[in-house]
């Protein structure tokens, strides 16, 4: 019988869901939906994201860490999309739980976590949730909450050697959201690493005060481009509209998030990516095979949480073997972004001489300063 | 011209281009609205005409290979979305307010729905004219890069704003407007008059979304429009519902709209925060100094009487 109800609850989840948190019922229903899963002999997973899956950006890379456990008999993986930073998450996360028997929550947003997450985690104590981002901290959080994150300002570096090869022009473009500290170490890595190439590149940054404005970053990619810069990168929740409107104008462009090359196929240079699959793959891995899994998860190219997406065909022979080269250096795990002497735009210096941040430094999760080269400023 | 003169230049440039580009979709939902509201009834649902019009217009130029096709779809489904508005708002103590939020949502949410398929393939877009092909500069070509859409759009103004002057049915729209009764005495259908304003406002206001999605910013997603419907209602109230206002007031909202991008794509990099708010700040700036009794005199008389 309670299988039979069970069916019923995934077949109009949502509505059943609203129904029961409204009567207060969600947490006394709990339990036969675990049974139910654990019975198949199934690793349950729960994936929720902000905004469409197939964004061409934040959110479709992690849909393709996801579809790409579907391949695994073993695995159950459930999504939702759409999910705002509300109530509404809390929501989705216990009819995961409740309903499909999730037996660990991957809510993908930076704002789920505080005060949903942390809401939700105490009343499961079985269940984890593991949130993408930098906000768990061990001291002060449930034992069955925990984060991974990567190190995308990597292959960020690796796209501003290529870009710093690829421009004639020596004018740079970065449409980005907000200066927040990782916005901020992703230009700043791409500056450096372009300015490595050719020390008179400058780049022009333009804030658009949102994650996802797509007539704000069309107007921002063709002020840049009229400015005379002849590759545009950029940091927000979609890169689509950025990228086809380099193509659309003969210019060349970077990618983020998830691969764009075909919305370009002209201009697109490289990009930076997620590697979710196997950072889920992982996950599902442990947990099948019992063991404990860890609160917190980082790491970069070595690691495998990032990568470059491929080079379109206009990146020259040099760019690639250049590019190839400080890549294997960041796999080997021993390049340096942050070694002084680093100065700020302002001309203040931030990284003496002979002191080094390492890739893991917790210095480098509060950047608030723009490096030498880059034309912006970080206070609105 | 010394360097910082050209960049002024350039600014002044970009916020020339953003103003046709922008404001476009401003434009045609103003005249939309403006026709609606003429006719004595408000139809706060062209948001939702606007994002359905998007979202269906991409599908159907993605489908046929024609975006002027997709064009046509746009405003066909923004008179589907009118007629539905009407015909609620003509039965008995039904407010036409409520109508047009509760439409709002349900475009908005239609079309999200019914757009899943199409945020990933690239449908064929509209072509742009180039006027300046004659000039050497970047920033100048672009910004006299016109879509048709936006002459069409230029010249209905003007049109709109004669056919209420000199035509009977232009006419038959304002007296409506004007007075329940005088509307009564002389013969005219109210109801019949209002379907029809509604519908064809509302068919504007899905073209406004084509321009959207298959033209600037291009693309369907879920993002696409900030608001652009909702601000243009307001729009008309700013214009005194005279369609050439409403052309004037959508390029200086899309102008402003282009304002931040193109200061900070010039190096200057303080208060962005403000520029990039300069449309929402302009709206309210604007209802305040013009919500005087000299904008009332100009409301449809029914819409003042209420």
């Amino acid at each position: 019988m309670s299988h039979l109800k069970h069916f019923q609850f995934n077949a109009k989840r949502r509505q059943v869901l609203k129904g029961l948190a409204g009567a207060g019922l969600t947490t006394v229903m709990g339990g036969f939906g675990i049974k139910a899963a654990q019975a198949a002999g199934k690793v349950t997973m729960g994936f929720i994201y902000v905004g469409p899956r197939d964004d061409f950006g934040y959110n479709q890379a992690h849909y393709e860490g996801k579809s790409a456990l579907a391949k695994q008999s073993w695995i159950k993986a459930v999504d939702q999309e759409n999910v705002p930073e509300t109530i509404e998450v809390q929501k989705v996360m216990e009819g995961m739980i409740n309903l499909d028997g999730a037996q660990v929550l991957f809510p993908t947003s930076f704002g789920y976590f505080d005060p949903h997450i942390l809401k939700v985690a105490p009343k499961y104590p079985n269940v984890m949730f593991l949130h993408c981002g930098g906000l768990y901290d061990a001291k002060k959080h449930p034992k069955n909450v925990g984060s991974y994150f990567g190190y995308i300002d990597e292959p960020v570096y690796v796209s501003g050697i290529v870009a710093g090869h690829m421009s004639k022009t020596g004018k740079l473009g970065y449409i980005a959201a907000m200066p927040i500290p990782q916005v901020l170490r992703n230009i700043n890595n791409f500056t450096m690493a372009a300015r490595s190439v050719n020390p008179k590149i400058t780049v022009q940054v333009v804030f658009t005060g949102g994650w996802s404005n797509p007539v704000k970053e069309a107007e921002a990619a063709n002020s840049l481009i009229d400015q005379g810069i002849d590759v545009l990168t950029c940091h927000v929740d979609s890169p689509k509209v950025v990228v086809e409107t380099a193509e659309k104008r003969g210019i060349y462009s970077c990618g983020y998030h998830a691969n764009q090359a075909k919305l370009a196929p002209k201009g697109f240079l490289t990009g930076a990516e997620w590697n979710w699959s196997k950072v889920y793959l992982d996950y599902a891995k442990m947990i099948a095979g019992g063991e404990k899994i860890p609160n917190l998860i980082r790491g970069g190219f070595k690691e495998g949480i990032v990568k470059s997406s491929p080079y379109g065909k206009a990146v020259s022979a040099k760019a690639k073997a250049h590019a190839d080269k400080v890549r294997a250096q960041f796999m080997a795990g021993d390049f340096v972004v942050y070694k002084g002497p680093i100065k700020d735009n302002t001309g203040k210096t931030v990284v003496p001489q002979g002191k080094a941040y390492g890739q893991t430094d917790i210095w480098l999760e509060s950047m608030d300063w723009l490096v030498e080269g880059v034309i912006g400023s970080t206070k609105g | 011209m010394n360097a910082d003169d050209i960049q002024w230049l350039n600014v002044f440039i970009a916020v020339l281009g953003g103003a046709t580009r922008v404001g476009t979709p401003f434009l045609f939902v103003s005249l939309g609205e403006c026709l609606t509201e003429k006719s004595g009834r408000i139809n706060l649902g062209l948001e939702g005409n606007l994002i359905m019009g998007a979202m269906a217009g991409y599908g159907i130029s993605w489908l046929t290979g024609s975006p002027w096709l997709g064009v046509f779809a746009a405003g066909a489904t923004g008179l589907v979305l009118g007629f539905i508005h009407a015909l609620l708002c003509q039965q008995p103590r039904v407010n036409d307010i409520a109508v047009g939020i509760a439409l709002m949502i349900l475009g908005t949410g239609l079309a999200f729905f019914l757009g899943k398929p199409l945020i990933q393939p690239s449908a064929p877009k509209l072509a742009a004219v180039h006027l300046a092909s004659w000039s050497d500069n970047p920033a100048l070509r672009s910004a006299l890069e016109i879509n048709i859409l936006f002459v069409v759009g230029a010249l209905l103004a003007p049109a709109m704003a004669w056919f209420f002057k000199n035509t009977r049915w232009g006419l038959a729209i304002r007296t409506v407007g004007e007075s329940d009764d005088a509307a009564r005495a002389m013969g005219l259908d109210i109801n019949g008059v209002r379907m029809l304003a509604t519908m064809a406002g509302g068919f504007l206001a899905g073209v406004g979304g084509a321009f959207l999605s298959l033209y600037y910013p291009g693309g369907w997603s879920e993002g696409l429009s900030s608001g652009q419907g909702l601000m243009a209602v307001a729009l008309v109230i700013f214009a005194r519902w005279d369609p050439i206002r409403c052309l004037y007031a959508s390029l200086l909202f899309g102008g402003a709209g282009a304002l931040g991008p193109a200061l900070q794509s010039v190096g200057v990099t303080s208060g962005y925060y403000l520029f990039n708010a300069a449309p929402y700040a302009l709206t309210l700036v604007l209802m305040i100094a013009t919500s005087s009794t000299k904008v009332r005199s100009r409301m449809p008389g029914t819409l003042a009487a209420r």
